[in-house]
Formats: structure tokens, sequence, C-alpha cells
């Protein structure tokens, strides 16, 4: 009884002592930062970034010339000032802080971002990074005037060039240390294989907040490998772990219910998650069937006939929103807000059918020559939200007479199918949106392109609105007014929402796990979500959650 | 029959007549889904509640042992018999054909069958119906299941290989395939139904685990192992426990196939 007394007592100090409650409202500066990745990073070269680990990896240590805010989705200056876009989007000139240096040291100079641009643009290299700036043949040209200007000319116009400055780390030419000399707020300090990856603060870094304290606040950020998601949200409850990037509905509802504070959903994402059917002409189903894939009322019966609004209620626990089309409502500035929201309306989609010339016999649907309406839906074995979607789908289609069978199959088979051999009728899948500009779905909007998944690598377009839509894709690519590429985009989007190639299901939302004891966070829907502004960051005193060894 | 087994044949009919009776006391379809009470608890209308999708909980438990005691016995019973008539004529004839069939034994004892179920299944056509796939995937259980039996039943027909009752037959000019059908196989009957009833446990449990991968029942249809697929998530469990019968039922039905087993000395 007297020690509880006593620990009340001191609870009650401690509370009212003002170093606790400065620490509570402004945060520590310092501590160490602890999360998970999910994998082993690949690469700790930012030119060579594929894998989501290396891309956690290169966004908290590298620095680049222009940032995107992830929260604004506004461009920001990083190491460049200012930039000027020129020759229709051929060349970019920027103006760079003076007086900055490496994590090591080593004076930051124009020469740095010529060598990073080469490097970046060399064909021998293969950076994935740096096929986003490949728009035509040729030879990039870069002139260094001064040692704070620098002028990158491209062979041909590059669509949103600057946006793609965000993924280019700059590489030091003189330091020694070579990539893992850096401009971020971190640098890879450790690494233990399999184990974790320990950032440091770059004591060099050049930004300072408002007060001019320099930036990052937290001393170091621990981030440990852990493939295994259970592992990490019951190391989170624990206190081990400060932050979940991305969550699952289950698992973010799970956490919702034991710590409100800690669960963050903000809101629609850029991926999405759709059902398509398969129209190419030498494919497996019979020809039959591949006539009713190739009509447009078909296509857009079955989308009037699926309810998505149960989808996202059910399956998604609320946690994601119908989708309108290939791009998010998230993404601000380039989503088509004229669309109309979609329906589900099965009176509407019988009368479609009816047009296209099926006939709906109060139980079972049949096409003009009496077969009946049937198709198999593939999707990846072991997700259990596109399987709970298809097992959705099933009912709603029921309900205007079509059946519909579900195969799952494990990655690499389904892959197969829908790439190589064409041998399905209908696929559920989900695009992972990581770039806020659409430019970089050309490789799927192409009539020619691999990812045209309904009908992939046409020589010629097989339809006139897929013609168009080649058509506007190469027009907005080649414009340098983001005016122009908008109302393109607005064009193309508006076409598939008309045709109905890829039937838009649902875009989840972004959630994740955020400790309370991390001040400054504001979580994002673009990725990084829970990250984003890490040189923000603090950890603040938590009793009950706070990374413990 | 000792009184243990007694009990344990008695559930297992109970649970044999429950299943087959099902239909006709089956709150909803199994499919059906009732979207505004999804992951409902027990009520008067669903008396297991509903699972994730609002599809009774109750209707497709007792579905889903039918599709689960029906086939299960059938695989067993094809892989019995394949494993009869190989590990039967192994033992009998000896010499090269029990190397044989014993290294084509050690072979697929080898093989990653996970991954091979896997390949077969992408392999399958996609346009097959439910009822179907179901089928095909216990036919593939059956045929791919039967290595371990086989060892047993060769060394057993190796043991009544050299008996006097055969050295008869073959005297009296026995053809191979008589001396098995006629000699062989009725001595090692006790073992051949052993061997049957180890099988089916071992084919519910196989099934449950490829569904828990999503690779054997196919939705909608229910079967013990997709059904299982929702005790994934343990917080869940602990909130609703009525969503543990489909493991309680299996667990029982897997002890009753087992205590049912005939004893050592009748197998012997």
């Amino acid at each position: 009884m007297i020690r509880r007394v006593s620990a009340v007592f001191s609870l009650a100090i401690a509370l009212c002592s003002p170093a606790f409650v400065a620490a509570q409202s402004a945060g520590q500066s310092g501590g160490e930062l602890h999360f998970c990745l999910h994998g082993e990073p690949k690469t700790f070269n930012p030119l060579l970034v594929e894998d989501g680990q290396s891309e956690a990896i290169r966004y908290l240590t590298g620095g680049v010339l222009i940032r995107l805010n992830r929260q604004t989705q506004a461009l920001e200056p990083g190491l460049a000032v200012s930039w000027k876009v020129s020759e229709q989007g051929r060349r970019i000139s920027f103006r760079l802080r003076s007086g900055l240096h490496f994590s090591d040291g080593t004076p930051f100079i124009s020469e740095d971002v010529a060598y990073t641009m080469k490097a970046l643009m060399d064909p021998q290299l293969h950076s994935p990074t740096g096929d986003s700036f490949r728009s035509g043949d040729g030879q990039i040209a870069v002139q260094t005037p001064s040692a704070d200007t620098i002028v990158v000319t491209f062979p041909a116009p590059v669509a949103g060039l600057e946006r793609l400055f965000d993924q280019v780390a700059i590489l030091s030419a003189h330091s020694p240390k070579k990539e893992m000399a850096v401009l971020g707020p971190f640098y890879v300090a450790d690494y233990s294989p399999g184990s974790y990856v320990l950032l440091r603060r770059n004591p060099n870094y050049w930004k300072k907040d408002k007060d001019g304290k320099p930036l990052p606040y937290l001393d170091s950020i621990r981030l440990d490998i852990q493939r295994n998601h259970d592992i990490e949200i019951l190391r989170f409850r624990r206190g081990e772990i400060h932050l979940i990037n991305s969550l699952d509905a289950d698992l973010f509802d799970r956490l919702q219910k034991e710590s409100p504070a800690a669960a963050h959903d903000a809101g629609p994402s850029l991926d999405s998650e759709q059902l398509w059917f398969n129209q190419v002409p030498t494919a497996a189903p019979p020809d039959y069937k591949k006539a009713w894939f190739r009509s447009t009322e078909f296509r857009k019966a079955i989308s009037l006939a699926i309810n998505r609004a149960d989808l996202s209620r059910i399956v998604y626990a609320g946690h994601a929103r119908p989708a309108y089309g290939p791009i998010s409502p998230a993404n601000h500035f380039w989503f088509n807000s004229a669309l109309p929201a979609p329906q589900y309306d099965s009176a509407a989609a019988l009368r479609l059918l009816a047009r296209a010339g099926f006939r709906f016999d109060g139980s079972t649907l049949r096409d003009g020559l009496g077969n009946r309406v049937e198709f198999t839906v593939i999707t990846s074995t072991g997700n259990k939200p596109r399987e709970q979607m298809v097992a959705m789908i099933q009912q709603d289609l029921s309900q205007i007479g079509i059946k519909v069978n579900m195969v799952t199959l494990d990655f690499p088979s389904l892959i197969e199918r829908i790439t190589r051999t064409y041998d399905y009728e209908a696929c559920l899948l989900g695009l992972t949106n990581s770039d806020l500009d659409p430019n970089s779905q050309m490789n799927v909007w192409l009539s020619s392109a691999e990812n045209h998944q309904w009908n992939p690598r046409q020589s010629k377009p097989a339809t006139a609105w897929e013609a168009e839509i080649d058509r506007l894709m190469r027009t907005q690519a080649s414009a340098t007014s983001d005016k122009k590429r908008k109302a393109d985009w607005d064009k193309v989007q508006q076409i598939v929402a008309d045709q109905q190639p890829f039937i838009y299901l649902i875009n989840r939302d972004a959630m994740s796990a955020i400790s309370p004891a991390v001040i400054g966070s504001a979580p994002s829907v673009l990725d990084p979500h829970a990250f984003w502004n890490a040189d923000v960051l603090r950890l603040g005193p938590d009793p009950s959650m706070g990374a413990r060894k | 029959m000792k009184p243990l087994q007694k009990v344990a044949a008695s559930i297992l009919c109970a649970i044999f007549v429950l299943m087959v009776l099902a239909t006709f006391f089956l709150p909803a379809h199994y499919a059906r889904q009732f979207r505004d009470i999804p992951n409902a608890g027990p009520s008067t209308a669903h008396l297991l509640g509903t699972d994730a999708l609002g599809r009774d909980s109750l209707s497709r438990l007792l579905y889903g042992t039918r599709v689960s005691l029906l086939l299960a016995p059938a695989a067993a019973l094809l892989s019995t018999l394949i494993a009869s008539l190989l590990g039967s004529a192994a033992g009998l004839l000896g010499g090269w054909f029990e190397r044989i069939v014993l290294a084509a034994t050690d072979l697929s004892l080898a093989l990653p069958w996970l991954f091979l179920l896997l390949v077969v299944r992408a392999l399958l056509p996609l346009d097959v119906p439910p009822l179907v796939s179901v089928v095909i995937a216990f036919l593939m259980m059956g045929l791919l299941g039967w290595q371990a039996s086989v060892r047993v039943i060769c060394a057993a027909a190796r043991g009544v290989r050299d008996s006097d009752f055969l050295l008869l037959a073959r005297s009296s000019g026995c053809k191979p395939a008589r001396l098995l059908l006629r000699h062989v196989a009725p001595n090692l009957r006790p073992l051949f139904y052993a061997q049957f009833l180890i099988s089916i446990p071992l084919f519910i449990l196989t099934e449950a685990n490829l569904s828990i991968l999503g690779l054997g029942v196919m939705e909608p249809m229910p079967s013990w192992g997709n059904l299982m697929r929702g005790l994934e998530d343990f917080s869940l469990l602990s909130a609703n426990p009525w969503r543990l019968v489909p493991l309680v039922l299996l667990v029982i039905v897997v002890m009753c196939f087992q205590l049912v087993l005939p004893s050592q000395e009748v197998t012997q």
C-alpha cells in the first residue's frame, strides 16, 4: 500500500516537472527510431534501386535536387534552390545550394550532379531510375557553367521532367566512399545482413528547422529486417518498433481496437484493384466468349453489376473507396474530377446486356447463340482480400444470371498466363502505383505495351478507342505544359470509364501504424506513408509505447 | 471391439448421418452472403454466426463436412487400392519388380509434393466448376498419396511369399494374378483396411493444409480446409471462440478415425 502511494506520488511529481512537460510538448531531439524492412535491401547504390527496401534507404539517405512533398503533392527545392524547364521539356537548368557537404565532408558542387546524371543515363549501368528519363535515342548533354549551376539537355522531351528528380539521389564525384557519401538526412552507418541496417544522422545535412536548428532531430534510425508481418505488428505492440509503414485492413482494425492513437488511415492511396477480361485474339477461350469480352456493353454491364461499396465495406472493413479509374482521387492534380462516380445498378446492367443481344430468363443469362454466360476469374493464391472480392463478385453477377468460377494460382503461374500463354478468361489483380505522374503508366496504356493486359503487344491498335488512347498518351508525353497534359489525361480517363478495359474496383486506403512516442508524424497517402518527413520526426517520452531494446 | 472404439465409431456414424441429412436443415445456402451482418456472432438465425462475407457458418460447416468426409475416404480408397496392388505384387514377385517398385516409392517420397501440386494445379484447365475442382483435388491426393502404404504392404506380402499355403498354390499351378487375388490379398485384408483408415485423416488434413494455402477446394464451396483459413487471426478467435468449431470437428473426426482402427493384434 505504501509502495503504491509513493508510486502515485512520484508519478504526480514527474508529471508536474517542467522537464517532462517540455519534453511532451516539444519532443526530444535525438533518440533512435526503429522500424522494419520486409526484406534485405538489394543495393545501397541509389541509381540501381528496384526493391522497396532499397527505396526506403534511398529516401532516408539520398539528397535530391527537387523533393516531392508527400502531403501537399507539390515540388519543393532540395539541393537545388531553383530550376527551369525549357526547350519543351528537353532541357532543365538548376541553381544549386552552395556551401553544402556530403556526409563524409566532401564538398557538393555542380560536378557531382553532372557525374550523377551521366552515371544515371549510362546504358551499361541499366539504372531503373534512369529508364524514366529515356524518352528518345541519343546521349544527354550536361553543362556546368559554374559551381552552383548545371544544365542537363535530353535527346527528346521528357514528360514531367522535374518530378523525376525526386528519385535521383546525388552521388559524389570525388568522395572515396562513393555512393556511401550522401546528402540526405541520414547515412548508412552499419549493415548486418539478415538483421538490420543502421542509419545515423548526417552531420552535414543542409536543412534546418524554422528556429534554425539543424535537422534531422533523430540521432539514428534502426531498420530491422523482418519479413513476417505478424511478428512486425507484435513487435509494434510490445513497443520494440515505432512505426509500420503499410498495414492491411485486418491488421489495421486489430491495432485500432487496441491503441486507436497509433493507427492512421490517410485515406485512399494510389493503389487500385481491378478486374479485366482477356481480349487477346489468339487467346485460349472459345470465340463466343472472346466476343463477350470484346463487347463494350458486356464489360460496362459487369462493371454496373458489381457492388463496389460492399467490396470496400466488407473486404476492406471500410478502408477502401470505390475506384473511378486509372487515377486515384488521391492524386489531386491528375485525377479527372468530372468522371461519374461508379454505379451499382443490376437493372441497368441487364438493359445494357439486352441491347448487346444477351437474354436473361430470370435465373440464367445467355448470349445470342444460346451459350450460358459463365467465366472463370483467376487471382493470386493466398491473397485473402482478392479471394473475398471474387466471392462477392460471384454473388453480384449471379443476380444478372452470370456464373463466375474462381481459380487461385500461385503468382508465377498467374503471371505466365496473363503475359505469355494468355490461357485465362478474366483476372483480378492489383496495381501498385508509386508515381503521381501518370506518364509512368505508359507501359500500361499504349496498345503496343507489354502491360496493356487485356490485349498486350498489339502491332496496331485493335480498336478505335485504343488508337485514341495511344494518340493522347503520345501527345501528353511530348507536351511541356502540365495543363495540356492534364487535358489529355482527362480524356484518357474518360475513354477508360466509357470502355472499361480494366474494371476498376477499389482504391485501398494508405494505412500505417505510428507510435504516439513519435512526434511530428503526418501520415501521407504517398509512399513512404509514415516516414516521408523523417528529418523532422522526434521521439517523445511515451509511457505506453516507444522502442525498447 | 473395445468400448472406446465403439464410442469413436458411434461419433463417426452420427457425424456421417448429420452430414447426409444436412440438406434438410441447412439454415441457408452455403454461398449466400448476408452482407449486412458479416462476422456476426451466434444468433437464432445463424447458430454459429456468419463469416467475413456474411455467409452462414453452420451451413458452410455442414456442407464442408460433407465435402471433406465424402471425398477424403474416396481418395483414401484410391490410394489404398494403388498401394495394395503395387505392394502386394512387389512383395509376392520379389526380384527386379520389387526393387523397381520400392525405388519408385523412394523416389516419389523424395519429391516436393507441395511444389508438384502447385504445378499440377497450374496446368489444370481453369473453366472447371467448383465441384469438379474439388474432385480433381482429391483425385490428385489419391493418385499421389500411396507411397507410405506401399512399403508396409510390400513388407507384409514378402512375409507371406514363402508361406506353405503359397507354396502349395504355386505347386498346384496357380498363376501370379490368381496367387495375388485369391491367396495374398485375403491374408492382407486387415492391413489394407488399416491403411485405408489411416489414410482418411491424412487426406482430410492434407486437404485442410492445401486449402489454407489456397490450393484446395475453391470458393465459394466450403471444406474444412478453407473454413479453417478463418482461424489465422488469433485475436479474432479469442473474441469469437465459436469460430473454432470446424477445428474441433476436424480434431474429433481425426481422433475417431485413429481410435476406430483395428488393434495391433488384428492388423498383424
